[in-house]
């Protein structure tokens, strides 16, 4: 029992150490690829190359003092960063990483059956992971209010509507993609980790993709990948679509009253939610863990000792370098088109998108749709 | 330590959270404090549920009760800008009323309590309860329950319609933009080249 518990524990870890050390280095790579994408240097003081920047950042943060305004609501002030971070680290538990080969040893005799790489093992994980984001919005709204500011009353306005918003597209996005997993049949022998599991599970969404790059869902689900990496930046706030922030126009958004670690818990949520859409872009759309080079003779074989996490993660830095690149490349949408092209472009293009998907699972359309 | 205890453990802890955040909302003197104890309420409840196996129920609830309707809630609530509401203002007028909803509803629970749970070892007996809680969900849904659900569809879909014709009034003059007429416009329509001599200045 205490065992079970500590274990859980060192998963937990095994999961949010990295995840901390991606953010820190995520906001590294930004000001870098964005500095290179403007014609500067970016960071290049602390460290080599400027890579202890984030560790130095992360220092001045915690060493700020935390001001908080006298006029505020001091309980919901405090508490709305951990309403920020909570759901961003609380989704990553139902995520796969891959599949593990596992032997249990009982009576002398040895059992190999495979089983996902996964912190909880939930059957409506894309479920909960669609709960989970839409609770974020939470920290933002709480932070705004709490504030008792003009500006960052505004942000949180602005961010409530758009993430309200851009979630119909997003939930329409992945009712496709769950469309296209039922038609996978679970085959206890080669699929001894999946029996007994849905298509709302991550795993088998994963699995369903098999068979080569292309049958990972981007191609026979394009508008709907496309619908869901832009709700994706939408969702986070990000630029083009940071009205939230507008730092040209409101300073910062929600959070403009708040300093040191409460500023940085923010950031942290931000950050995490980047990677968690960008991991859940690979997994949804583009394989997850399975190799670009199955099903394509003698690359498979020359790749074939390549871990899945190494792909999963290379698919996953691919959309994060996309987050970056929006952002770089991109001039700010006005509120009035942001949300033009949530409700009026977005929602009608996926449930076109559902319907031309029935037809084509219905009719068993090949190669993605007839394995029956 | 026995797993049952665990969970009755569990149980009373979210039960005693919820009984008291359900209060707390219709007690607390901020408007947003009661739509944030009412978000807390339906957070306990949906764990409540996961204890019971719904996960899927639980879960909806999250994504349409706590991740959409109560952020509109807020919206609205924080846009109204009443901080403090004079408590017990009206209450015996609409004491009536409220003794009226609250006789219904538990009226309503005893039914259900008395009866519903009849239904649930029935669906055990015929093997739904083996699948997923999920599957099984959808596959009554859209089979035994179709009618229902499809009208509870149109009902919604019906008051999405008319919450939009209530409050789209054409106006005129405007300065609306048509995005099709923005994307096809030329260079030639905005910038005209004109060629000139050089002129000498005296």
């Amino acid at each position: 029992m205490f065992l079970d518990l500590l274990w859980i524990v060192v998963k937990i870890l095994l999961i949010v150490l990295p995840l901390m050390f991606s953010v820190a280095y995520l906001t590294y790579a930004e000001r870098k690829i964005i500095g290179y994408m403007q014609v500067r240097c970016g960071p290049n003081r602390v460290g080599p190359y400027g890579l202890l920047q984030p560790i130095a950042d992360a220092v001045k943060l915690l060493f700020k003092e935390i001001i908080i305004p006298s006029s505020s609501n001091k309980f919901l002030f405090v508490i709305a960063p951990i309403l920020a971070i909570a759901p961003a680290l609380a989704a990553w538990a139902v995520i796969p990483f891959g599949e593990i080969d596992v032997s249990t040893t009982v009576a002398g005799k040895t059992t190999t059956t495979q089983e996902l790489l996964v912190l909880a093992d939930i059957d409506a994980s894309l479920l909960y992971i669609l709960a989970l984001t839409s609770i974020g919005v939470y920290g933002v709204i709480v932070a705004g209010w709490a504030s008792n500011s003009k500006y960052a009353f505004l942000g949180s306005m602005r961010s409530a509507a758009q993430i309200v918003s851009y979630e119909i597209a997003m939930g329409f996005a992945l009712v496709g993609v769950l469309m296209a997993a039922s038609v996978y049949q679970i085959d206890p022998v080669t699929d001894p980790a999946l029996v007994g599991k849905s298509a709302i599970n991550l795993g088998v969404i994963v699995k369903s993709q098999s068979g080569g790059f292309w049958h990972w869902y981007w191609l026979p689900l394009m508008p709907l990948f496309i619908v869901y990496l832009v709700s994706g930046v939408a969702e986070t706030n990000r630029a083009p679509f940071d009205v939230a922030e507008g730092e040209s126009e409101i300073v910062a958004g929600f959070h403009v009253e708040y300093s040191g670690m409460a500023f940085a818990v923010f950031f942290l949520a931000e950050y995490a939610v980047i990677i968690l859409i960008s991991m859940l872009c690979a997994l949804l759309f583009c394989g997850g863990w399975l190799s670009p080079f199955e099903g394509i003779p003698h690359l498979e074989e020359w790749f074939a000792w390549v871990p899945g996490l190494v792909w999963l993660i290379m698919k996953t830095m691919f959309f994060m370098f996309c987050f970056l690149w929006f952002r770089a490349t991109f001039p700010r949408y006005r509120y009035d088109q942001i949300m033009r092209l949530g409700w009026k472009v977005f929602i009608p293009v996926t449930i076109v998108w559902i319907v031309v998907l029935a037809a084509a699972i219905a009719y068993e359309l090949p190669p993605w749709f007839d394995q029956v | 330590m026995d797993k049952n205890l665990i969970i009755q453990i569990i149980f009373y802890g979210f039960s005693t959270v919820l009984i008291l955040s359900a209060l707390k909302v219709i007690t607390a003197r901020n408007t947003v404090y009661s739509a944030l104890f009412l978000v807390l309420a339906f957070f306990t409840c949906s764990a409540i549920w996961i204890l019971l196996r719904a996960e899927f129920l639980a879960i909806a609830l999250i994504l349409v009760y706590v991740g959409a309707v109560m952020v509109l809630f807020l919206f609205v609530v924080m846009m109204l800008n009443i901080n403090e509401q004079p408590l017990r203002e009206g209450f015996i007028k609409y004491l009536p009323v409220g003794i009226l909803v609250a006789v219904v509803v538990v009226a309503e629970m005893i039914i259900v309590i008395t009866n519903g749970f009849g239904a649930i070892t029935e669906a055990k007996a015929s093997g739904l309860m083996v699948t997923s809680n999920t599957k099984a969900l959808g596959s009554v849904l859209y089979t035994d329950y179709l009618y229902q659900f499809e009208i509870a569809a149109v009902i919604l879909l019906l008051a999405i319609i008319a919450a939009i014709v209530l409050t789209l009034h054409h106006q005129t003059g405007t300065k609306h933009q048509d995005p099709g007429k923005q994307v096809q416009v030329k260079a030639k329509d905005r910038v005209r080249l004109v060629k000139m001599d050089t002129e000498k200045v005296e």
